[in-house]
Parts: structure tokens; sequence; C-alpha cells
């Protein structure tokens, strides 16, 4: 398994975009923990470069997944912590927040995971999740241009998203 | 009905100090209940790290499908959680409920080495008492 692509796979985060949004940013992920896209709105403070900001994210991600799978108080028969879960196994967490902002997580079957960073009163985000999940099945997976593993780089994807997050946040 | 279905206090360190499951399928035995408490102490850490303003002191909530995971953060680094079922209201004023009879009786009594896993009596009753409280009156409304 190829994990955390080099460089040359991962965007650099473009110019941030349209004023007035009111999402913070965005991750795509694939099941290998490439990031496919990186959406930066609206985000004052960097702790790190790019490509670790990734993989700290990634990372995150998939202890959490991890954690709340071993902590699920509904089943018994749990796997040991830190075993990596299949996309749908175990009890998976949907949202997290702190006082400064929510992340909004979803994972597809295929392991695509797609993160909202919202400001912390946002609602409830599956629904709009699974949207931006529609939109990139019709912008990307069905580009012919497109190659399943490399970063995003669909000018239509990018409008469409933008203008579906403006209206969400 | 809306309950909670356990409780975590963890040190500034991450080292677990008091677990108490209250009826879950899920109950952990000493070593696991250990491992998923440093996780959590570091997955709040790595949190403050990818907030995009300044100002992150943690994650409070946690929503995952079957369960809600709610933290307080005392100004000393001492962290409570409760794992509960999904959408229980008021859990933060539990915490802070908790928090008193925390300071009320771990750290007040003379004989509680600080940071070491809690063996207080008085702590047990009362908190006991308190969750029990808790459930009576969402069982009432």
């Amino acid at each position: 398994m190829q994990f955390f692509g080099g460089s040359e796979i991962s965007p650099s985060p473009p110019v941030p975009t349209a004023t007035g949004n009111n999402a913070h940013m965005m991750y795509v992920f694939n099941r290998n923990g490439v990031c496919l896209l990186y959406r930066e709105w609206n985000r004052p403070l960097h702790t790190l470069n790019p490509q670790q900001d990734h993989k700290l994210m990634f990372g995150l991600l998939f202890s959490l997944k991890s954690l709340t799978a071993k902590m699920d108080p509904t089943s018994a028969d749990k796997g040991n912590l830190g075993v990596p879960q299949l996309p749908g196994q175990g009890c998976s967490f949907h949202s997290f927040r702190t006082n400064t902002y929510k992340l909004s997580f979803m994972e597809t079957p295929s392991g695509i995971k797609i993160i909202l960073v919202t400001h912390p009163r946002t609602g409830d985000l599956r629904e709009p999740l699974k949207y931006i999940y529609n939109l990139y099945v019709e912008y990307v997976a069905k580009n012919p241009l497109y190659t399943p593993g490399t970063s995003i780089r669909c000018e239509l994807f990018n409008t469409a998203l933008d203008q579906y997050v403006r209206s969400i946040a | 009905m809306a309950a909670i279905y356990s409780l975590y206090i963890i040190n500034k360190s991450g080292g677990l100090i008091f677990y108490k499951d209250y009826g879950s399928k899920g109950r952990m035995d000493t070593n696991d209940s250990l491992r998923v408490a440093s996780l959590w102490h570091s997955m709040h850490a790595i949190s403050q790290q990818l907030s995009p303003t300044t100002g992150c002191s943690g994650i409070e909530l946690l929503e995952a499908d079957t369960f809600d995971l709610h933290c307080f953060q005392s100004l000393t680094g001492t962290k409570f959680f409760v794992v509960c079922e999904p959408g229980t209201q008021h859990m933060e004023a539990l915490l802070k409920v908790i928090y008193e009879l925390y300071t009320d009786y771990v750290l007040k009594n003379p004989f509680y080495e600080m940071e070491m896993p809690i063996r207080c009596e008085l702590f047990d009753v009362n908190l006991t008492q308190a969750i029990q409280k808790d459930r009576v009156v969402l069982l009432g409304r």
C-alpha cells in the first residue's frame, strides 16, 4: 500500500478563493492517505506546512476511527485498538466540535474521505457531505481525463463545490 | 432513555486516573481503558494543531454513530469525558458537576496523591448520586 504519496501528488494550497464563504477548509483523501483535494476559503492560522498538515489530518482521522470503533458501547466484541478498520466496519464518527471549529467527516465504501471544517455552530452536515460526494462522482469520477489516486484538478468540480459550500455554511 | 455509558478522568499527562462504566455492552478491561484514554489525550492535543483560527482548546464533543463523547478540560489540564447516547442534553453541566465533586472529594483529600488513580470512597458515592439524579430528572420529564 502506498501511503502518503510524494509531494508531486499532494496539491499545494491554492490562493483563497471566493470571499464571503463561511466554511474554513475542505479535504478529500483516498483510502491510501493521499490528499486528493485541499480547498481553503478562510484560514487565518497555518500551523504546519501543507504536506505535514495533510498527514496530520489523515492521521487524526485514522486514529479517531480506531478509537470510536473500540469505544463503541453497543457492541461487545471488538478488535484490538489500532487495527485498521475497513470502510463501514465498526462504529465511525461523523463530526467533532471544538471551541473554534467543527469538523464533519464522511467516508464512502470506496475509502474516499471527505472532511469539511466550518465554524462551531454549524448543524449536522451529513446530508451536505453526501451531496458533495455526488458532486465528486459527477465531476471527478466520471471525468475520463481524471486518474484515480491523483490530485483533483477539475475546474467544474471546484466551481460547483464553492457554490454549494457557500450555500450551506 | 438518555443515559451515560461511561466516565473517564485523565490527568494532565494523559494517564487514566478514573474509569467507571455504567452498564454498556462495550465495557473494557483495564489495559484497553488505559490505551483509549491516552489515545484520546493525544487526539485532543492534535485537534488543537489543526485549528484554522487561534485559541483552540481541543475537542469538546465527538459525535459517532452509536454514541456521543463530551469532554471537559479544566484549567490545569485534567480532562473529564463521558460516553453517552447520541443526542443526550446537558452533558456539559454534568461534567462541571463532576469537576466540582472531584475538587471537593479528591483534591481536598489529604491522602490523595496528585496524578495517581482515584481511590476515594466519598467521591464514588457522591458521583453515583449525581449520575442517578441526572437519570431520574431525565426519566421524569
